[in-house]
Parts: structure tokens; sequence; C-alpha cells
């Protein structure tokens, strides 16, 4: 993002970059702070999976957004982690282990990095499509072989473990939900400053040719597949720790945790927050968890909804959440902002209409198809539905026409609007570098 | 050894359902470079189809409309929402389809309900196709339909074992077969089957020549996807009308293309076959390591390292032999069995 400020250096008092370090500091303080702000049980719980996530996903956007490696197998790597740091995690429990409980997330990074160098071997072989269909293929071994080898994947019920074990450290036990949450804060800060120093590397610089012009890294000497291979084993070591600190927080880990659907839902979400953008993986297990713990308790359609979304998303803005604000950014830093925002309030007004209609309709549907039972009636936001009515029916498709063709009419008019200040940013750009 | 016949009957008409699923797919691969990764939603489309309509219409119609409706369905999605990704890379016309994947998954449960459908087959399909009579004075047999009880009845001469190989099962081999020829005659003497080939190769050229190439897509997308609603359909009377019935074909198809060599027709022949039996036979042996070691006169107990492994049974070992294939062959033939493309 660095060449975007270039020739303009506000906040960069060399040898200082003085807007990096407020970022990160703000990312530590966001991190130390969160807890002390939403103090319930519950959102310690979201938290600290928010922290996993943004591991996780991290780790796998070094596959996806840095390496343009379409992985459907990621799960393999944060779930075999998780497996390798529950079982260490028992060993010491039972005093055959002297490890401090704090360092479990370490054994799922080497057992991350073990299985990345094994399987990835196999896997970044080939690129592209092959790659795909390869590590949905590897991602398929693992999980039937799950339900082969219970002594290891302690079949249905998992394997579950106290992470209250070993001698306590300056009366830290792990006991209390927080200590895990600040144990998880200190491993993500770490994992992504460590992840960003990666992108500069000449690794992460050679990662990001082989993604996009691998026939000229082979002629400029370098081995593409080595570079894949590399950076996979680097993908696995951070899953691994995200899967190792999942094992601690939740004390039980299931064969689920290596599933297609743990590997679909990664994909989904680096992809919603960004892959483009280092920051966007970030966005996008936020997103994840408040998604797979919040939206799946306010309706049974999620998946239909995230299935829309997803969709939407790939086709009008494939650059993900973070995308949509470097552009916004952009415009902002030209200070052409403020004459959009009326159309960003008319565009979300309506596209809320649309989504109110819509969704009482699926919401009718799903309570006839599911909760036949409970008689045709259904609670939708505040407004009682009967799912056999005509009024019901009618009112919803009423609001969900006008809301589509409202929308259609401010879309027109923001499309028109928005490519009229792109072409004054392009000519502001051209007066400057004249002026230059 | 009759039995062993109709397990390997078996395995061949899994295969050729695979086939049914992976020519589609690989037709589409090899024409657009997408990889359709909704291609087994489609398939379960075809069945649910299928099932509503034959409660309509008949299963005999149902057969030709359900599937005709699925490749519909599949050339708007290529004219709406793929065509629209087609511009920014691979990438999103891959992710597109996954997330079509879920969203048909969501339908099919909002439509027809979570537990399986009552997809019965006709009274035609109902009951054995032929039986194979092994006698041991007389050797193998063959009769049509389900073999009378008194000719099944062992005697004081000789004794008979009596296998019947189910009509679905046959009915899907004839299906698959006419479909194989069908779609080599189109590809290989009419107009439009020698562009598409054309434009396996060298889509540039194509378009360069006058072919309204986006609309060969659109027809190749929906037929595919046709393919795969006729695979549906038979799949689904053959076997159980359900949701999860995308998930468990999903995956081994994208195998089967893999192993068969990406775009190549002829490749997905044989590792669908290949598949289908590796998926069928070992089902039926009960051994594992721990067997073979005790013949060669090794013992091995419980508790000993890698016992957990080792007592695995190749019954259950089957799931995971075609993604054991797949290793293997990446790793000593990259481009597939009949690939000849590196990428």
């Amino acid at each position: 993002m660095a060449h975007l400020h270039e020739g303009r250096p506000r906040y960069h008092f060399k040898p200082w970059n003085v807007g990096r370090w407020v970022l990160w500091g703000l990312f530590a303080l966001a991190l130390f702070v969160s807890p002390l702000i939403w103090k319930t049980g519950f959102a310690l719980t979201m938290l600290s999976q928010m922290g996993i996530a943004v591991i996780a996903c991290l780790a796998y956007n070094i596959l996806l957004g840095q390496g343009g490696m379409l992985s459907f197998g990621h799960a393999v790597y944060t779930g075999l982690g998780s497996f390798l740091a529950i079982h260490t995690l028992n060993m010491v429990a039972d005093g055959r282990l002297a490890l401090p409980v704090s360092l479990i997330p370490v054994v799922g990074a080497l057992g991350g990095l073990f299985f990345a160098a094994i399987l990835g071997y196999v896997t970044t072989k080939k690129a592209g499509t092959t790659f795909a269909m390869i590590t949905l293929g590897i991602g398929e071994l693992v999980w039937s072989m799950s339900l082969m080898i219970p002594e290891f994947f302690g079949g249905e019920g998992g394997i579950a473990a106290n992470r209250v074990a070993g001698r306590p450290f300056l009366g830290i036990t792990f006991g209390p939900q927080i200590q895990v949450y600040y144990l998880i804060a200190v491993y993500c800060f770490a994992c992504t400053a460590l992840m960003f120093a990666l992108t500069r590397t000449p690794l992460g610089r050679m990662l990001n040719a082989v993604r996009d012009n691998p026939e000229r890294v082979e002629f400029v000497g370098y081995n593409t597949q080595r570079v894949r291979y590399i950076a996979f084993m680097i993908s696995g070591l951070f899953s691994g720790v995200a899967g190792g600190l999942a094992a601690l927080n939740f004390e039980l880990v299931t064969a689920e945790v290596v599933g297609a659907n743990r590997s679909g839902a990664y994909l989904f979400f680096v992809f919603l927050g960004g892959a483009g953008f280092f920051f966007g993986p970030i966005i996008g297990a936020v997103l994840m968890v408040v998604a797979l713990v919040l939206l799946s308790e306010l309706t049974q359609a999620w998946l239909l909804y995230l299935g829309l979304i997803f969709v939407f998303m790939v086709m009008y803005a494939p650059g993900g959440i973070s995308s949509l604000i470097m552009m916004n950014l952009r415009v902002a830093a030209f200070g052409k902002l403020r004459p959009l925002l009326g159309s960003y309030l008319a565009l979300a007004g309506t596209a809320a209409t649309i989504l109110v209609g819509a969704g009482a309709m699926i919401e009718m549907v799903y309570h006839l198809q599911l909760n036949e039972a409970l008689g045709p009636e259904l609670r939708f936001m505040g407004a009682t539905l009967n799912a056999r009515g005509f009024d019901s029916w009618f009112g919803a498709g009423f609001v969900l026409v006008v809301g589509v063709a409202m929308f259609e009419l401010t879309r027109r008019h923001f499309a028109h609007q928005w490519g009229q200040t792109q072409e004054e940013i392009e000519r502001e750009i051209k007066r400057r570098e004249a002026a230059i | 050894m009759d039995q062993l016949l109709i397990n390997v009957l078996n395995g061949i008409s899994a295969g050729l359902l695979l086939f049914m699923l992976s020519s589609g797919l690989t037709l589409i691969f090899s024409m657009m470079g997408v990889l359709n990764f909704a291609h087994a939603s489609f398939y379960m489309v075809g069945a649910y189809f299928a099932y509503t309509l034959s409660r309509l219409v008949g299963f005999w119609p149902a057969l030709f409309v359900a599937p005709l409706a699925v490749g519909v369905l599949g050339a708007l999605f290529e004219r709406t929402a793929l065509r629209r990704v087609h511009k920014f890379g691979h990438v999103p016309e891959l992710l597109i389809t996954f997330g079509l994947s879920f969203i048909i998954l969501e339908l099919v449960k909002l439509v027809w309900g979570l537990s399986s459908m009552p997809f019965a087959p006709p009274d035609l399909l109902q009951g054995a196709a032929f039986t194979v009579m092994q006698s041991d004075a007389h050797g193998l047999g063959l009769a049509w339909g389900a073999a009378p009880a008194e000719r099944c009845a062992s005697t004081a001469a000789a004794v008979m074992h009596c296998s019947t190989f189910p009509a679905t099962r046959f009915f899907m081999m004839v299906v698959a077969l006419v479909m194989l020829a069908a779609l080599w005659l189109l590809l290989t003497r009419t107009r439009i089957g020698l562009v598409i080939q054309a434009a396996l190769t060298h889509p540039e050229m194509v378009e360069a020549l006058g072919h309204n190439v986006p609309r060969v897509f659109m027809l190749v997308f929906g037929s595919g996807c046709g393919l795969a609603g006729l695979a549906g359909v038979i799949g689904g009377v053959t076997f159980v009308t359900e949701p999860s019935m995308a998930t468990i074909v999903g995956s081994i198809i994208f195998v089967v293309v893999v192993v068969g060599g990406m775009g190549s027709l002829a490749g997905a022949f044989v590792a669908s076959l290949l598949i289908g039996l590796l998926q069928t036979l070992p089902l039926t042996v009960d051994k594992s390591l721990v067997h073979l070691a005790e013949n060669l006169g090794w013992t091995v107990a419980p508790g000993d390292l890698g016992y957990p492994l080792m007592k695995i049974t190749l019954a259950q070992a089957a799931p995971i032999l075609p993604y054991l294939l797949l290793v293997l062959i990446l790793i000593f033939r990259p481009k597939g069995l009949l690939g000849t493309r590196e990428n």
C-alpha cells in the first residue's frame, strides 16, 4: 500500500514510518482493551475465537492472497495442529511431559509445519486449478482418515483435555477465560506481525511474483514449485498456532476441525474480507466468528444468506470488503468523499429494504418447511407474519419490489457519480505529475 | 465367482455413473477453464427435479425433462453470473460456482426438506435385471430377470449359488453407454462438435474464425450441467435422493478428473471406471495388514507401534483409496493417466 503515498511524505518521518507504528499500536491497543469494554462471558468467548480466527485467516491468505493458491483443505493444518496440541496437553496433564501450557500453541505450530511439509510436497507440485482440486482431495483424505483412526482423532466424541495443567507461572493457571484470551491476544499480535514481516522479505516478494507471473520467475532462475512449497509450510506453521490456541480455548477437539466445512469457511471469509490486502483476512476473521456464532443463532437460513452474499460479492466486488475500504480511502484522500455520502446512505437504505422483503419471504418458507408443527405464525423483526396468509406474502413481496426498484435507481445515480469522481481523481493525479 | 462377477459389475456401473458426472465437468473445464464446483449440486437438482416430475408425469418423461431443466438452469447461471466474472480470472470463476453450491444445497433443503425422498424406480426397473447362477456341475449360467427358485435350489447333484444384479444398476450402465456414444458422435460427427473440439485447444483461433465462442461456452456449460442432471435422475433412483447426495459424489469427481488428466475425456472415462471399481471391490474384503502379517508368520499384538493403522481392514479403508490413488498419481504421473497438459 506504500506506493499509494509515493511523492507525498506525509506522516513519514525517516527513519520511522509513523503511520505504520500508529496502526500497529492501535491494533495492540484494540487487542488489549476489547475484553475490558465487552465484559460478558459470551463476548469474551467470541473475542477469543476472533483472535484465533485472525491467525488462521491470515495464514490462509499467505496462500490465497499472496501466493495465488486457492486451497480447499486449509482446515487440515489448523485441525491437525489442534490434535497434536491437545494430545500434548494431555501428556502435560499426566505429568509425562514438562512443558508450560503457554507453549502448547508452539507444539500446534510444529504439527502444522510437519503436516504441511509432508502433504504440501504433493500439493504444491501444481498451481492454479489443479492445486485447488488436490487440496480438496487431501482434505477429504484426512477427513476420511479421521473417522478410521479413533485412537488419534477420538472418534465421534473427540479428544478432551483440561488446560489447567502443570505448575502455574506467576499465578497464571489458564483456568479463567480472560487469561486464555490474553494468551491468544499475545500470539495473535506476534503472528500478525511476523506474517506482515514475511510480506516484506524477498521470499514474500518472490511469492507475489510466483502468483502474478510464474513463467517469468522461472526465467529469472527461481524454482516456482519450491517457493510455493516454502510458503505452504509457513502457512501451515501459522495455521498450527491457530489450531493449538483453539485446542486450549475449547479444551475439546473433534474430527470436525479437519472437515471440508471448516476449510470452506476459511476460504469464504478470507475472500469476503479481501485477499488482496494484508488486513483483509482480519476483517474476514471477525466476520467469520460473528456469522458462525451470532447469525446462526438468529436465523435458520444463515447458510443461504451467506451463499447469496458470497456470490454477489464475487460478482460485484471481487476484491472483498478491504478493497471497498481502500477505494473509498483513495477518494477520501482526494477530499471527494463527502458528496458520495448521501448516495451511500440511499444505497444502504434501499438495500436494507430489499433485505427486509426478501428476508421475510425466506424466513416464511423456512418456517413452513421446518417448523410446521409450531403453526403458521412467526416473528420477524418485531412483526408477526402468517406464513399461510396472503397478506404477509403480499406485504413482503411489495417491500421487496419497491426495494429493488429504488435500489436500481440509486445504483444508477451512484454509478454515474462514482465514475465522475474517479475521472476527477485521475485528472488531479495527472495535474500533480505535471506540476512536479 | 458369481458374487465377484456381480461386484465387478457393481463397480463398473458406479464408475459409469461417475463418468456421466465427470464427462460434463471435463468438458466444461477444458472449454472454459472453469472448474465447476457446483457440478455435483446440479446432479442433486436433477434427482430432485426428476422425483417431483415423476409424480406428476411419470418416470420416463421425467428422465428426459429433468436433465433438460437442469441444463437450462446451468445455461442461465452461465449467462447471468459466470460470464460476468469471467473478466476477473479463473479464481473468481471457481469461487462463484463454490458459492452456488452452497445456495443450491440450501434451496434444495428449503424446497424439499431435510429427509430423503421416496424416489422409487418404475415397475420396469424394479427387481433384478439378470441372475448369475453358479453350479458345481455346470459352471456359470445367466438368466434374465430373477431366476426361478427351483433353478437356484441346490440339488443332490450340484450346489447352486445365485446372485442377482439390480435392474436400476443395469439401466445405469445402459444410459451411461448410450450417453457416451451420443457424446462421441456429437463431438466427432457434428459441426458444433467440431467447433467445441477446436475451442478445446485453440479458443482464440475459433473466435477469430467468427464463431460465437461465448454462446458455445453457454451451450457447453448448459449441456454439462444437463449431463450431471441425467446422472442425478439415475443416481437418485438407484441410491437415495437426499440433501447430502451432492457432497458424497462431489469430491470424488474431482479426483476422477485429476487422475484421468485435466481436460481429457478418455482419461475421465478410464479414471471413472478405475475409481468406481476401487470404491466397490474392497468393500467385500474384510482383511487388514494384521491378517497379512499373520499369514507371513509375524505376530502383531494390540499395543504395538502402528497397530491402530494396521488393524484397519480394506473394507474400512475403501473410502480413502481414491484419494490415495490421487496422491500416488500426482507423485508418479503428475499430468494424470491420459492427460497431455502439464497445467
